[in-house]
């Protein structure tokens, strides 16, 4: 084969190395966006800050026993968080109990059982689920959800569990169960998708060796992919967990907006981000803006521990970005 | 003697603490082609990669000694415009994905300048004739550059080192990623090549040293242990350890 | 029937896999009522011909009322996820920018650790900082389309930023490497090279952020109320403004059967949009990544 005779340089050889090289856009460029990444710290702390400003004024009127005080009287400006924590609390470890057994199943069937050319799709499907904005959720909890709970599974649990009085009260079909069950659904697509990405992610080699000494497909996930992903799966339950406590319409929507503490799982109850949706802008003065922005605080200090320790858990587990679940 | 391009002086190079390679002394005969050989982690890589100062942009890496190009150490000059002077090929072709074959070759001179449309044409269709590949590509060079075959991707990188006009060009390994034909087609190439360009390739290929190189360096452990004209390193090599490598006594 | 111990392991493994397929229905079952549910309710009303371009009608409950339209609502969503996206986007791919391609220490990866962060807390608490910051500053504000689009533009930030950094990260080194070689500086590989090669996930990324503000309600319940009026000149960001969303929230409890059936129908259009847009981006994902491992 012959190759062509490459043609004579038709201008001077050392060109491009003779002109002159600035330095100042690559300094320039490198300071702007370090302005803008700093913005993003200052985000985070702004937030905070923010919120433990604007608490100042309820603190020094109730103390720390705001945190326990069961009275919010906007009436008599009498404020205490207890309903709101205990609401907050309450609805997402309902949510948590009845995702939990949900999120794994679904886990587990797709990336074990299910055949290959459905796991996409189906991953896909749980993974929609996420991007469903939560006032739709909110819109069909209140025109599905609440009347079927008011009709059936409401009674059926005041029958056969009502010994236990934690189903006693009218029952209206909202209250703190329902929004429970929507935060449940909510938070299924989160804890599902990181389960799956870190069962997934174990190596064939240990499902192969539990395959070769007999094991059955449950035995090889129990024994073999569990144990293995337990401390991703385990973040992912605690980001769910993060959001159920966060979210605002759904609940709101549901969950039947009382101002004291539920007495039944079927009464009515209040988030502390129902309660910031309800209040703040139809207050009666600063201090109850103060008192429900503390009530914010505390949430945001909730929200932090929870997603800051998820997130470590699952970054030491995927060795740097958390999984695609949002 | 031959007028000698590129000297490396007393040049040691860290990942951390350890050095990579230590203390090398080389000169680079300019317009002749120089082999650097040796075993798997013998520091060739690391070499080449501070000729064109690519090694300090990896985390924890310095350099201690000089390397001179003409009258200048490079780690005196800005980067930037050394490795306008020092051009690199990879081992694995590394074509920019997105762009035709075209903005390939074209990419130096479109990033680092204004040229005319004219003035980029002809640089593009040299650099693709002295990179053997003009002929298969010229009714389409606007095409990605993914659609060529592995060796012609190589060639193209080439032929985008070339378009920014180096006065020395480095390639490390270029052919280990390639079959034999596409290989022997770089080799003729690096023949010509060494009419206007210092060439200075690593290969862990002896043959291939043979074939294409006038002198040949061969380095161990990160010491440079023996350097001279190919024929006389192979025929009859100084040191025993030289030796013993080129006899296959270890690889 | 005797069951001797391998028979009953493999009963037990049947078991489970037939429980677990129920999981999966009972977990997908909502997303099919919903999305049945919305079309039947609002089918009718999303597909009259003004529904997109008209005003929002009047309270009625007769049957004979014409549910008109959500043209304000639309307008308002547009004009403050537009604003929230001026803001967020620049902040968010400039920030990633740092964290994926300079070496800055520990800072880069505060910045990215932090994003991860800001993307877990509640928005509802995005509005509340808002509106706490206004309430300081400039309670002017208060109350207008403006702190309504600060308070989105806070939930897309972290958005933005993860999903550009992750998109940067699928671009391979050997690319930086070749634009390095050829003494290209490094803002302009940067921009030029590594950004474009990147930038349909920075893109999808964004319609993501833009597709989750579009369906907040919460953030814009406490920062710019609502409002029935249209979304008319720039002097509009001074005024509550209406949002699809929040009108939503409003009219799901409504005693008039018109506003009600205009709920469903944007509970249905948002549906839509969200969903064809989060399929759409995941395509354009998979494409990306066949292509920047170099085949097609």
């Amino acid at each position: 084969m012959e190759s062509p005779t490459p043609s004579p340089p038709s201008f001077p050889t050392v060109y491009l190395a003779q002109r002159p090289v600035a330095r100042w856009p690559d300094q320039l460029f490198f300071v702007v966006i370090l302005i803008f990444a700093i913005s993003i710290i200052a985000l985070a702390l702004a937030i905070v800050a923010i919120l433990v400003y604007n608490s100042q004024q309820s603190f020094r009127v109730f103390g720390w026993g705001f945190l326990v005080s069961s009275t919010w009287n906007p009436n008599a400006q009498i404020f205490g968080a207890l309903p709101f924590v205990v609401g907050t609390l309450l609805t997402s470890a309902i949510a948590l109990l009845i995702a939990l057994p949900l999120s794994l199943g679904s886990a587990i069937f797709l990336t074990t059982v299910a055949p290959r050319w459905l796991r996409g799709p189906l991953g896909t499907a749980v993974e929609l689920l996420a991007a469903i904005p939560s006032v739709i959720y909110g819109f069909w909890g209140l025109w599905i959800v609440v009347p079927f709970m008011r009709s059936t599974v409401n009674p059926a649990l005041q029958q056969s569990l009502g010994w236990t009085g934690a189903f006693s009260g009218p029952n209206t079909g909202f209250g703190v169960l329902t929004a429970s069950i929507i935060l449940a659904v909510m938070i299924v697509p989160t804890i599902s998708a990181i389960s799956r990405d870190t069962l997934a992610a174990v190596p064939a080699t240990q499902k192969e060796a539990a395959l070769s000494l007999g094991a059955t497909t449950w035995e090889t996930t129990r024994v073999a992919m569990i144990p293995y992903s337990r401390s991703g799966i385990v973040g992912g339950v605690i980001l769910g967990l993060g959001r159920a406590i966060g979210e605002t319409m759904a609940v709101l929507m549901v969950i039947g907006n009382s101002d004291k503490l539920p007495l039944s799982l079927i009464g009515n109850g209040s988030t502390i981000s129902t309660l910031i949706a309800n209040e703040l802008l139809s207050n009666t003065g600063p201090l109850q803006i103060s008192a429900i922005l503390e009530c914010g605080l505390v949430l945001m200090l909730i929200s932090l521990a929870v997603n800051v320790g998820a997130r470590l858990l699952v970054w030491r587990f995927a060795g740097g970005q958390g999984g695609k679940a949002e | 003697m031959a007028p000698v391009k590129l000297v490396v002086d007393h040049l040691t190079a860290y990942y951390g603490a350890k050095p990579a390679i230590s203390d090398i002394s080389l000169q680079f005969p300019d317009r002749k082609v120089t082999a650097i050989i040796g075993p798997s982690g013998c520091g060739k890589s690391t070499l080449i990669r501070c000729l064109n100062r690519l090694h300090e942009t990896q985390s924890n890496a310095h350099v201690e000694g000089q390397v001179i190009l003409d009258n200048e150490d490079i780690y005196a000059l800005d980067p930037v415009r050394v490795r306008r002077r020092i051009g690199m090929v990879f081992q694995k072709p590394n074509p920019f994905v997105t762009m035709s074959i075209y903005d390939n070759v074209s990419a130096a001179m479109r990033f680092n300048g204004h040229h005319s449309r004219d003035e980029t044409d002809k640089a593009v269709i040299r650099s693709l004739q002295q990179a053997a590949l003009w002929d298969e590509v010229k009714d389409r060079v606007d095409s990605p550059a993914t659609s060529l075959s592995g060796g012609q991707q190589q060639r193209l990188c080439i032929a985008r080192a070339l378009a920014a006009n180096p006065e020395v060009l480095l390639m490390d390994e270029p052919c280990s990623a390639l079959d034999p034909i596409a290989t022997s087609k770089i080799e003729e190439l690096v023949g010509q090549l060494k009419n206007d360009y210092t060439v200075i390739i690593v290969t862990h290929n002896m043959q291939q040293a043979a074939r294409v190189a006038d002198f040949t360096a061969f380095l161990y452990l990160g010491k440079l242990i023996e350097f001279g004209a190919t024929e006389d390193l192979f025929e009859r090599p100084q040191q025993t350890l030289t030796e013993s490598y080129i006899t296959g006594r270890f690889g | 029937m005797k069951f001797d111990r391998f028979a009953r392991r493999k009963l037990l493994s049947h078991t489970i896999t037939v429980l677990a397929g129920l999981t999966v229905v009972a977990v997908l079952y909502p997303l099919v009522d919903i999305v049945y549910v919305a079309f039947v309710h609002g089918g009718g009303v999303l597909f009259q011909a003004t529904f997109l371009t008209a005003r929002n009608p009047t309270p009625c409950s007769v049957v004979s009322c014409a549910s008109v339209g959500i043209a304000p609502d639309i307008e308002g969503t547009a004009a403050m996820v537009g604003l929230a996206a001026l803001i967020s986007v620049p902040i968010g791919v400039l920030a990633a920018i740092l964290a994926s391609e300079y070496r800055t220490g520990g800072f880069g990866r505060a910045v990215s650790f932090t994003a991860d962060v800001l993307s877990g807390v509640p928005s509802i608490l995005m509005g509340a900082f808002v509106y706490g910051y206004l309430v300081i500053e400039n309670p002017a504000l208060v109350e207008t389309a403006i702190s309504g689009g600060l308070a989105l533009s806070a939930i897309m930030i972290p958005i933005v930023t993860r999903t550009t950094e992750e998109a940067l990260r699928t671009v391979p080194n050997s690319m930086r490497e070749a634009a390095i070689a050829l003494g290209i500086s490094k803002w302009k590989m940067t921009l030029r090279i590594v950004l474009v090669s990147a930038l349909p996930g920075v893109v999808t990324g964004v319609l993501l952020a833009i597709m989750r503000a579009t369906g907040e309600a919460a953030p814009l319940i406490v920062t710019v109320g609502f409002s029935n009026l249209p979304f008319d000149s720039l002097s509009a960001y001074n005024r509550p403004a209406g949002s699809l969303p929040v009108l939503i929230y409003n009219f799901a409890l409504s005693p008039y059967s018109n506003w009600l059936d205009l709920a469903w129908g944007a509970v249905l259009f948002l549906l839509i949009a969200i969903l064809i847009v989060n399929v759409l981006s995941r395509y354009v994902i998979h494409r990306m990544t066949v292509k920047m491992s170099g085949g097609s």
